[in-house]
C-alpha cells in the first residue's frame, strides 16, 4: 500500500516534507489575504477617530470568551499533535474532537453575537467600521468551519491509526486561524 | 499501511520528533494569563497602556502560538523565509496604501476637498433621535 504513494509526497528539495510544506503555503497565502484586510482596517482605522463610535458598541466579553475558545481548542490541537506522534491515534482523535467542539462553540456564540448586533441595527451596510467587522470576523469565522470539517476527517484517519502526520497539518492550520483572532479580538473589540 | 500508522517513521515526523516538546499546558495558562491582561489593560483608560496592553500582548500571544505550538523555531529555514517574505508583502502593501488613506497631501498630491468634507461630517454627525447607528462612510 505505501509503495503506491505518488512520489510527490516522498521528495523535498526544501527539507520540508511535501505536505507540512503545502500547508505552510496556505498559510503563507492567508498571511497575505488576512493581513490585506486587517493592514485597510488599521489605515483606515487610524485616519478616523469617529469609528470608535461604532466600536463601542462592540461586546469585548464575548470576544474575549470566543478567544479563550480558539486558544483552548488550540492546545487541545497540539496535545494531538503529540500523541500522534507517540502513534496514540485514538487518543489524538478525541483531541481533534475537542478541537472540532471548540471550533462549533466559537461558531455559535457569533452567530448569537451577530443576531444581537443585526437586531440592534448594525448591519453590514451600516458604516464601513461594520462592513470591515463583518467582513473580516466573517471571513475568520469560514476558515473556522472550514479547519472543523478538515479535522473532522483527520479525526476519522486518526482514530483508526491512519495518515496520523495529518494531525499535525491541521494542528498547523488551526493555530494560524487562532493567530489570526489574536489580532482580530483587539483590533475589533478593544481599540474604542 | 505500515508507516501510516507509525508517524515516527514516516518523513513528517521523523524530524520533530528529535526534538523536545514545550510544556504545552504551561504556554496555555501563559496565553489565557494575557489574555486576561489585554482586557483589562483598556480599562484603566490610558491611551499608551492600552496599545500595549491590547497590541504588544497580542503580538507576544502570536509569536508563543507560532513558537510553541506550530513549531515555527524547529521548522526548516525555508518555512521561516517563506512567512517573512509574506509579511514584507504586507508592510508594502501597507506603506504604500497607508498615505492615501491617512494624509490630506503629499508632495505632489492633494486630497480633494470633497473627501475632506465627508470627513469633517462624519466626525460630527447630525443627532437624530432613536438612531442607533449614525451613517458613516
Amino acid at each position: 500500500m505505501s509503495a503506491a504513494r505518488p512520489i510527490a509526497t516522498t521528495r523535498s528539495a526544501t527539507g520540508v516534507p511535501t505536505g507540512r510544506l503545502a500547508v505552510w503555503w496556505v498559510v503563507a497565502s492567508e498571511i497575505v489575504i488576512f493581513g490585506g484586510l486587517l493592514g485597510s482596517y488599521i489605515m483606515h482605522r487610524l485616519a478616523h477617530d469617529q469609528w470608535s463610535v461604532q466600536s463601542a458598541h462592540t461586546n469585548t466579553w464575548i470576544g474575549a470568551f470566543n478567544t479563550l475558545v480558539l486558544l483552548s481548542s488550540s492546545l487541545a490541537a497540539v496535545l494531538g499533535h503529540q500523541a500522534a506522534e507517540r502513534g496514540d491515534g485514538p487518543k489524538a482523535a478525541r483531541q481533534l474532537y475537542l478541537t472540532m467542539l471548540g471550533g462549533a462553540t466559537f461558531v455559535v456564540v457569533k452567530a448569537f453575537e451577530w443576531t444581537h448586533e443585526i437586531h440592534a441595527g448594525f448591519t453590514i451596510t451600516s458604516s464601513t467600521f461594520w462592513s470591515f467587522y463583518y467582513t473580516a470576523a466573517g471571513l475568520h469565522a469560514l476558515h473556522v468551519i472550514a479547519g472543523v470539517v478538515i479535522m473532522g476527517i483527520v479525526a476519522a484517519d486518526a482514530k483508526r491509526n491512519l495518515e496520523l502526520h495529518r494531525v499535525e497539518l491541521i494542528g498547523i492550520y488551526w493555530h494560524f486561524v487562532d493567530i489570526v483572532w489574536i489580532f482580530l479580538f483587539p483590533l475589533l473589540y478593544i481599540a474604542k | 499501511m505500515a508507516d501510516h500508522a507509525h508517524p515516527s517513521s514516516h518523513p513528517e515526523h521523523a524530524e520533530h520528533a528529535a526534538h523536545e516538546p514545550p510544556n504545552y499546558w504551561r504556554i496555555y495558562w501563559l496565553l489565557v494569563g494575557l489574555l486576561a491582561v489585554s482586557v483589562t489593560g483598556p480599562m484603566f483608560g490610558i491611551k499608551a497602556v492600552t496599545i500595549i496592553t491590547a497590541f504588544g500582548v497580542a503580538a507576544y500571544k502570536a509569536y508563543l502560538v507560532a513558537k510553541n505550538f506550530m513549531h515555527v523555531s524547529t521548522e526548516k529555514p525555508f518555512v521561516t523565509y517563506l512567512l517573512l517574505t509574506v509579511v514584507v508583502f504586507m508592510l508594502l502593501f501597507f506603506a504604500g496604501a497607508a498615505p492615501d488613506v491617512m494624509k490630506r497631501q503629499g508632495t505632489r498630491w492633494e486630497k480633494p476637498e470633497w473627501v475632506q468634507a465627508h470627513a469633517e461630517a462624519l466626525a460630527h454627525p447630525p443627532a437624530k433621535h432613536g438612531e442607533h447607528a449614525p451613517e458613516e462612510h
